[in-house]
């Protein structure tokens, strides 16, 4: 046969069959649909592994079925199917079931049908599907999840694509089968006749759904997935022209604001200028509703003047008089006692116990949504990791039937865990139906961390007993404040309850859910890591990773001060006690690439740290400037402090399908480890937290960023990616707080460790937001 | 109404809104221009970043009643057009460095530093990294040290 090296001959043979459980040894099916031009599907479940997995006892318990596995094995019984289309230009269309946030899983799953339909990645376009309820849980971004649990359907209906393609150039050559080849969206026959993916589309339809057995490309074959590609929408972002919710016109929906209580969660109880405020330039409409007073207006700079004109009765909020200390002593009281195991009488003990603050997961785009609620129906657009969950709590909302709600499903200018929930939809549909006018309703920023979603506030208390250069005992309690998994997380676990590892019986949700995250790398004898929660007043959720950044940090900070005991190196001790292969040999490579122990100047110190999660691992090495020098640079409105000065992060995320995306979460991951251990927190006084802006809130910025940074992605032998998303959270932020205790020769107690300080004056909160300055011309660089 | 004439990107545009609404809900609500993004509304984040006359200034901070008749604003969808390219050698940077996550802040963020080039280049000096420090600029996916490489890149482009 005459094929050229890099085009692909069909008839793969199966004589390979992958070596790892869920892509193995199954068959695969895909179908080719009723369609005009070539439609093809997958079922969602294709290559998931199986549920009935066994769970050991020692290993803990994500070792063996993770959030992950959870995440995927939720879709087995929905048996649902992906759609990719094939036009007449040769361009293949899919419609991913999730959500792009930033992440890249549009530009991945483009990587992905190019690589199994022999396609340019610039010829597979990637849009995000509406709501689709017939989907139930398998429509949720989370948990780092896309692209484990969508790579192998996506696969499947991308090979089945290519045969389908191959059958119709087949009879139109009047070839047989496997004298064909694909290269780049073009069938070449024997005599060298050709025919492109176009002009096959609609010989290639199909009359009826017909189902198929694929098998896949074997990976020594790859040519797309593995190798690095720019975002698909890199050039929509440069040029502005990449549309985010508020840059949608819907018909008549006009900028809508909300004037907020001044404490956490209040409501209103009367206007009492309501006809001033209507009779405002640009005003339209004003109207209560539980969460405040909604002001639609022709701009939103006429909101925010509305806004802020309001006179509003308010009634308190649930944590009226509430404050870090009071919540602290709370969590204080609901820390679970420790249970050491009896052990030997000189047995040393070292015992450790870290505060983290309430942090504000809100993304650069503030909770927005469009509505239009009619008498029997309604619409939304909104960037919503969980559709159907809004899509449901909408239609209770406006009290419509589902099937009378549409939500449409916008790219999100970043989520970070924000997005899961509905907030912005919901809220916009009630002012919708209250105006009986579609709104585009936008968050103030200083909205944003004084009502919106927070990571909540946690303790996590460390009890080690050692002997004789072992670690005998490691039990952590974390203690937080309730974390808020009404995205449909909770409906997962609850319907696969039977499926799930036994020893999860009895846990309620988010013990649950801490038990299937959080992992002990370590050999450290006998673990046990509990959870306890309590307080529902706050509004939380998830920041990038649920439980592991805070986790990770107090039992990262503990294996340093137990190395230390020890008189052992925090890297050598590390390297002794991992038993988890990914992480050493992550550690290993950033330790080689950073530098560990090198010669550095006084007041300069390195941290290093690993995690495990998602079935994969990361490690960081940090190096950290607290000369004087570094620490008291004045910039205005801004918290310099230490600064890290050197990142290098390890990533092993199983099967890489684009390296440069996952550098991408990486570099993300990195700064905002460094935010958490350093700068950003919001700080609760009297019922209300005080910052409303993102110069006070401290999220990192340029003078913040390490000028060396470094991403070492692992090379891996799995035949399936792990998860990306949250990895590079959790190993950043403890190598900036082993650093800092090594820096000061003090443990920090408290993250982040500037919280002490409040470095701003607050910002009004009657009015709810701040005044638009006049004085731009007067600051032109 | 009163009416405001200024240029936008090269069109001299005419609006009818009242003089205290601020440029960036003069560009966006009623000009249809989305490339400046919100994000804060009090000069902060500067996801709004566009160019008057050449430099660098935040719209949300601008009543449009202060621009004259011969301001001459561009916003990220007029900057390849000042060089008369599909794209300006500073985006061109960017999609080669694959700088944008989410995308919300790379308008500003393009727009900033085209104009920190232009005026490190007017006091004829190269970029420091004291100026890349100072970039004030938020980007909530953090991928700042890829903004800073694409902004060195952009500058030997410009």
């Amino acid at each position: 046969m005459t094929t050229a090296p890099t085009s692909r001959t069909p008839d793969t043979p199966a004589s390979e069959p992958p070596d790892r459980p869920g892509v193995s040894r199954r068959r695969l099916i895909g179908w080719v649909l009723a369609s005009g031009t070539l439609a093809v599907a997958a079922d969602l479940s294709s290559g998931a592994p199986s549920a009935s997995a066994a769970v050991p006892s020692p290993p803990q318990v994500p070792e063996i079925f993770d959030l992950g596995d959870l995440q995927t094995n939720s879709a087995l019984p929905t048996s649902q199917l992906i759609r990719i289309d094939l036009d007449e230009e040769g361009v293949a269309h899919f419609a991913i079931p999730r959500m792009e946030v930033g992440q890249g899983i549009t530009t991945a799953a483009a990587m992905i049908i190019a690589e199994e339909l022999d396609l340019p990645v610039d010829r597979v376009r990637v849009t995000l599907a509406p709501a689709r309820p017939e989907l139930v849980f398998n429509q949720l971004t989370g948990g780092s999840n896309t692209m484990q649990s969508m790579f192998t359907p996506i696969r499947v209906a991308a090979a089945t694509a290519r045969g389908a393609l191959l059958q119709a150039a087949a009879t139109e050559l009047g070839a047989q089968l496997s004298a064909l080849t694909t290269k780049a969206g073009v069938v070449t026959g024997p005599t060298g006749a050709t025919l492109t993916y176009g002009q096959l589309s609609t010989l290639a339809a199909s009359t009826e759904d017909v189902a198929v057995e694929v098998s896949l490309t074997p990976r020594r074959e790859f040519s797309v997935i593995g190798t690095s590609h720019g975002r698909d929408d890199a050039v929509a972002a440069v040029t502005g022209r990449k549309q985010f919710t508020m840059d949608l016109f819907v018909e008549g929906a006009l900028p809508t604001m909300v004037c907020r209580p001044p404490t956490l969660n209040g409501s209103p109880r009367a206007v009492r200028n309501l006809a001033t405020v209507k009779a405002m330039p640009g005003v339209t409409d004003v109207v209560t509703v539980d969460t405040g007073v909604a002001v639609r207006a022709a701009t939103f700079g006429q909101c925010i003047d509305a806004v802020r004109a309001l006179d509003v009765q308010w009634n308190g909020g649930p944590v009226d008089g509430e404050d870090d200390e009071s919540i602290l002593a709370e969590l204080r009281r609901a820390e679970l006692p420790m249970v050491v195991p009896k052990v030997p009488v000189l047995a040393s003990t070292l015992d450790l116990r870290v505060e983290f603050m309430f942090r504000s997961s809100a993304a650069l785009e503030p909770n927005c949504a469009i509505a239009d609620v009619r008498r029997d129906r309604a619409t939304v657009w909104a960037g919503l990791k969980a559709p159907l969950v809004a899509q449901r709590n909408v239609a209770r909302a406006v009290g419509l039937p589902i099937s009378k709600v549409t939500v449409n499903v916008v790219t999100g200018g970043g989520s970070f865990g924000h997005k899961l929930f509905g907030d912005a939809a919901i809220e916009a549909a009630k002012i919708s139906k209250a105006m009986g006018k579609p709104v585009k309703l936008m968050w103030h920023r200083a909205d944003e961390p004084r009502q919106g979603r927070t990571h909540p506030m946690a303790t996590s208390r460390v009890r080690a007993t050692m002997l004789a250069g072992q670690v005998l005992t490691f039990e952590q309690r974390h203690t937080s404040v309730v974390t808020d998994f009404g995205h449909g997380l909770g409906e997962r676990l609850t319907a696969l309850a039977a499926e799930l590892p036994a020893n999860l019986g009895g846990l309620s949700l988010s013990q649950s859910i801490f038990t299937l995250t959080q992992e002990l790398p370590y050999d450290f004898g006998v673990v046990t890591q509990l959870l306890n929660e309590v307080d529902t007043r706050f509004n939380t959720g998830s920041m990038r990773n649920i439980y592991s950044p805070d986790v990770a940090t107090a039992n990262e900070l503990a294996v340093d001060q137990i190395a230390k005991r020890f008189g052992k190196d925090p890297y050598s001790f590390r390297m002794s006690f991992l038993r988890n292969a990914k992480a050493k040999r992550c550690l290993q490579a950033v330790a080689k690439a950073g530098g560990w122990g090198r010669a550095l100047p006084k007041g300069v110190t390195q941290g290093i740290a690993v995690h495990t999660e998602y079935k994969g691992a990361t490690a960081v090495l940090v190096e950290l400037d607290t000369r004087p020098a570094t620490v008291n640079r004045k910039i205005r409105d801004a918290v310099t402090g230490p600064r890290v000065t050197k990142a290098v992060i390890a990533v092993d995320a199983g099967l890489v399908v684009n390296p440069r995306g996952l550098e991408a979460q990486m570099m993300g991951g990195v700064a905002d480890g460094i935010a958490l251990a350093l700068t950003s927190s919001n700080h609760l006084q009297d019922g209300h937290f005080l910052e409303a802006s993102w110069d006070n809130y401290f999220y990192t910025r340029q003078w913040n960023v390490p000028p060396e940074f470094r991403c070492i992605v692992m090379p891996s032998d799995e035949e399936l990616p792990g998860g990306a998303g949250e990895a590079g959270v959790a190993a950043s932020v403890a190598a900036v707080a082993c650093a800092y205790a090594r820096a000061t020769g003090k443990v920090p107690t408290r993250f982040p460790v500037n919280h002490g300080t409040v470095s701003f004056t607050p910002k009004s909160f009657v009015p709810s937001v701040p005044e638009s300055p006049t004085d731009g011309l007067s600051y032109t660089s | 109404m009163p009416q405001h004439t200024f240029l936008v990107n090269g069109e001299r545009v005419t609006v009818d809104v009242a003089d205290d609404v601020r440029l960036l809900w003069v560009l966006r609500d009623v000009l249809r221009l989305t490339g400046p993004k919100y994000g804060c509304g009090i000069n902060v984040c500067k996801a709004c970043t566009s160019h008057v006359n050449g430099k660098a200034f935040n719209p949300c901070s601008v009543r449009v009643g202060d621009l004259a008749p011969d301001d001459e604003v561009t916003t990220i969808e007029g900057l390849a057009d000042t060089v008369d390219a599909d794209l300006h050698p500073m985006q061109q940077a960017w999609v080669d460095h694959d700088v944008a996550q989410c995308g919300y802040c790379q308008p500003g963020q393009i727009m900033a530093a085209v104009a920190l080039v232009r005026r490190v280049r007017a006091e004829g000096r190269a970029i420091t990294d004291a100026d890349l420090d100072g970039i004030r600029n938020i980007c909530r996916c953090g991928t700042y040290t890829r903004i800073r490489e694409a902004i060195r890149d952009g500058a030997e482009r410009m």
